[in-house]
């Protein structure tokens, strides 16, 4: 959907950004990791041309993305940042509906979709619309921040450390919800963040930049089990990288059919399908159990999972 | 450890009021050795003081000292609000029936030539109730529109004493009454030359301030060359004004047919105008950097134009605090006309300058009681509206 191709950004001799490259799948989400200073908000900023490259080309469906006004542009890309920007004399139902009014909706299409955002993001339309953002909570006001970027349905949406600002349990919670936004509206995500955690929870493929070039792009377990540089290595972590690569595959998908070998054996734990494979072993070394039952989301049995078979996907392969 | 005497300490602040006490000393004292009125023979010869007690007929003497003993009391001891506020009004009453009636009574009938002057003790009193009631609204903390009403209504109740005669007999309106013609054409002249020149100096103020903040380099000498100007003094500056305007005028014949001469409204104006800059540039400038970056940047990212998130954005956010510098700007201007009268630019420095010129410290008030009370009533309106839009949108 999205070639970016030898990006460049030079700030007189500095170069900020250097000829990075990278293909952008419809509907995935990419994270773009990296330290401060790494060039990775540059190189979001770039794609909705808040900064101007000196340097390559952005395509989205192989449109060059510098034949089109930036402000015409932008309006098609939602856009939600660190503390939200909210404007704050405007109420929550006025920031949704920020693009769509840009772009000229009808009153009711935008009343339908300001309601349609607040109820997907848990905001009830008829207490939270007329509000002001002052008198929302953080995690309410990041909410409303990521449903203005979506007012207009954007097919992509990049978004700047969004959840930076927020405690541990809030974060958690929007990164879930992000999922579910994803997976409900489809779009395609592009999101910068410094933490590597959230970069692996979320990302089906992470970019890490370094002093302004790409270093690696891959799917997290190709970033776990073959770093291309020292340096992904110590981002990603050395000492907990098993736990990492554990995180990143569901009980679900790692099950075998059950050999029925022991079926008596009705001490066995059961796991739910759609936890990771980290959970699963540490409910396991918990429970003191060699293996475990996995079942699915209506409790049916889908297989089962052994202490030595997670133990060897913690291995790279 | 120590809990005793505190309780003790805070009971006995609490029962008598420090600026009661203050309000009440001050208002005994003008009462007991002040002057209530002042006779004079004509306008302009020193006149004989009266007390309070003096003037009135015995009943009323004692009514009205009785009902101003009732306030001081109320000064002193109360501390609900709204029962300060009604004290402080029945005071305002009482003082000011006591002058109207002193005037009516001191004055023969059908004689024009005396004059009977409100006194130093007036004067205090007047200033010593005013106190207590801005204080007992201060403690209400009114909503800005209960403010703008009780503006309202103080004007209107005035407003109509003086339209029914009230104080016809006192020498300030046997001022006016000579002077009625040219008060009201003043009075506009006045107010024109302080919405004007505030006008003129928003239409350049708010790009100015706007171009300080985008452009950081030329903020230092934009707002240094302001400050040069508004260091001048107003007399030195329409003395600047004169010699180029003058020049112009004489030069360019168009210029002098619009008005544009040495003296008189235009190097008023002009003057008013160039002290008007700086507070409104610089609270534009403070305004539009208190706008939340993020809040700019996220405006951007969503393809708002320029001109967009200016006007949408970032003025709509700033207007609480330029609001502040044109308020500044209205009460400063209303006060500096008076000067503008020296070079023939008019307003009610008029009376003001005629007064001093012929000794009349009657004609003087003229001038000044409504010029106070335009600025009073300019700061009133102009904070209510500054609170009102920041209720809306606290940061």
């Amino acid at each position: 959907m999205i070639s970016i191709e030898n990006l460049s950004k030079q700030y007189g001799a500095t170069t900020v950004v250097d000829r990075v490259s990278i293909d952008i799948e419809r509907n995935s989400i990419t994270v773009i990791v990296g330290t401060s200073g790494s060039g990775k908000s540059t190189l979001l900023r770039m794609i909705n041309r808040l900064v101007e490259p000196s340097g390559g080309r952005v395509l989205i469906d192989g449109n060059d993305t510098a034949r089109e006004p930036a402000h015409l542009l932008r309006r098609r890309i939602g856009y939600a940042i660190q503390g939200n920007g909210l404007f704050p004399h405007r109420t929550v139902a006025e920031n949704i509906g920020t693009v769509p009014r840009l772009l000229g909706w009808e009153q009711a299409r935008l009343r339908t979709r300001v309601d349609e955002l607040l109820t997907v993001f848990q905001l009830d339309p008829t207490e939270f619309a007329g509000k002001f953002p002052h008198q929302l909570s953080g995690g309410q006001q990041q909410r409303v921040g990521v449903a203005r970027a979506l007012a207009a349905e954007p097919a992509l949406l990049l978004m700047d450390e969004p959840f930076g600002a927020l405690d541990p349990i809030i974060r958690a919670k929007a990164q879930d919800d992000l999922l579910d936004i994803q997976r409900r509206f489809g779009t395609t995500i592009v999101l910068v963040t410094h933490d590597m955690d959230e970069a692996f929870r979320l990302g089906s493929r992470v970019a890490v930049m370094s002093r302004g070039r790409l270093l690696q792009y891959d799917r997290p377990a190709v970033l776990l089990m073959h770093p291309a540089d020292p340096f992904v290595s110590q981002l990603t972590g050395l000492a907990d990288r098993a736990m990492r690569l554990l995180s990143l595959t569901t009980a679900g998908e790692a099950a075998v059919p059950d050999s029925s070998a022991a079926p008596g054996n009705s001490n066995r734990p059961a796991i739910a399908a759609s936890i990771s494979l980290r959970d699963a072993l540490s409910e396991l070394v918990w429970r003191g159990a060699d293996s475990a039952a996995v079942i699915d989301a209506n409790g049916a049995p889908c297989g089962q999972l052994t202490v030595a078979a997670i133990l060897a996907l913690g291995r790279p392969r | 450890m120590n809990a005793q005497p505190l309780p003790t300490t805070q009971a006995r602040r609490s029962r008598i009021d420090p600026l009661g006490a203050l309000v009440s000393a001050v208002g005994a004292a003008a009462v007991l050795w002040l002057p209530f009125v002042v006779f004079k023979p004509n306008r302009i010869l020193p006149g004989d003081p009266h007390a309070l007690a003096q003037v009135l007929p015995p009943t009323a003497a004692v009514g009205c000292l009785l009902a101003l003993a009732l306030v001081a009391l109320a000064a002193l001891g109360v501390a609900n609000a709204w029962l300060r506020l009604g004290a402080a009004l029945l005071g305002l009453i009482v003082v000011a029936a006591a002058v109207a009636t002193a005037g009516n009574l001191l004055t023969p009938a059908g004689n024009k030539v005396v004059r009977v002057a409100p006194g130093a003790g007036f004067w205090v009193l007047l200033v010593a109730v005013g106190l207590m009631a801005t204080d007992a609204i201060t403690r209400l903390r009114p909503r800005p529109i209960v403010r703008v009403l009780m503006l309202a209504l103080f004007g209107a109740i005035t407003g109509l004493a003086l339209a029914l005669g009230v104080f016809d007999h006192l020498s300030v309106m046997r001022e006016y009454a000579v002077n009625a013609g040219r008060f009201a054409h003043e009075a506009r002249q006045h107010v024109w030359l302080a919405l004007g020149s505030l006008g003129a100096a928003v239409i350049v103020a708010l790009p100015l301030g706007i171009v300080c903040h985008r452009v950081p380099r030329l903020r230092g000498g934009i707002l240094g060359a302001l400050n040069v100007v508004q260091t001048i003094p107003a007399i030195a500056l329409y003395g600047i004004l004169m010699a180029p305007l003058g020049a112009l005028a004489a030069a360019v014949p168009l210029a002098a047919r619009l008005g544009v001469r040495g003296i008189g409204a235009a190097p008023a104006l002009l003057a008013l105008f160039l002290y008007s800059l700086l507070p409104v540039v610089a609270n534009t400038v403070a305004g539009l950097a208190r706008v939340s970056p993020a809040a700019v940047e996220a405006a951007r990212g969503m393809g708002m134009t320029r001109r967009q998130i200016l006007t949408g954005v970032e003025l709509v956010l700033a207007l609480p605090t330029i609001l502040t510098g044109i308020r500044i700007v209205l009460v400063q201007n209303i006060g500096l006309v008076t000067v503008a009268a020296l070079i023939g630019g008019g307003g009610l420095g008029v009376f003001v300058f005629q007064g001093i010129g012929q000794t009349a410290i009657d004609l003087v008030l003229l001038g000044a009681i409504p010029t106070v009370a335009l600025a009073f009533s300019a700061a009133v309106l102009l904070d209510a509206l500054v609170e009102t839009m920041q209720r809306s949108r606290q940061p």
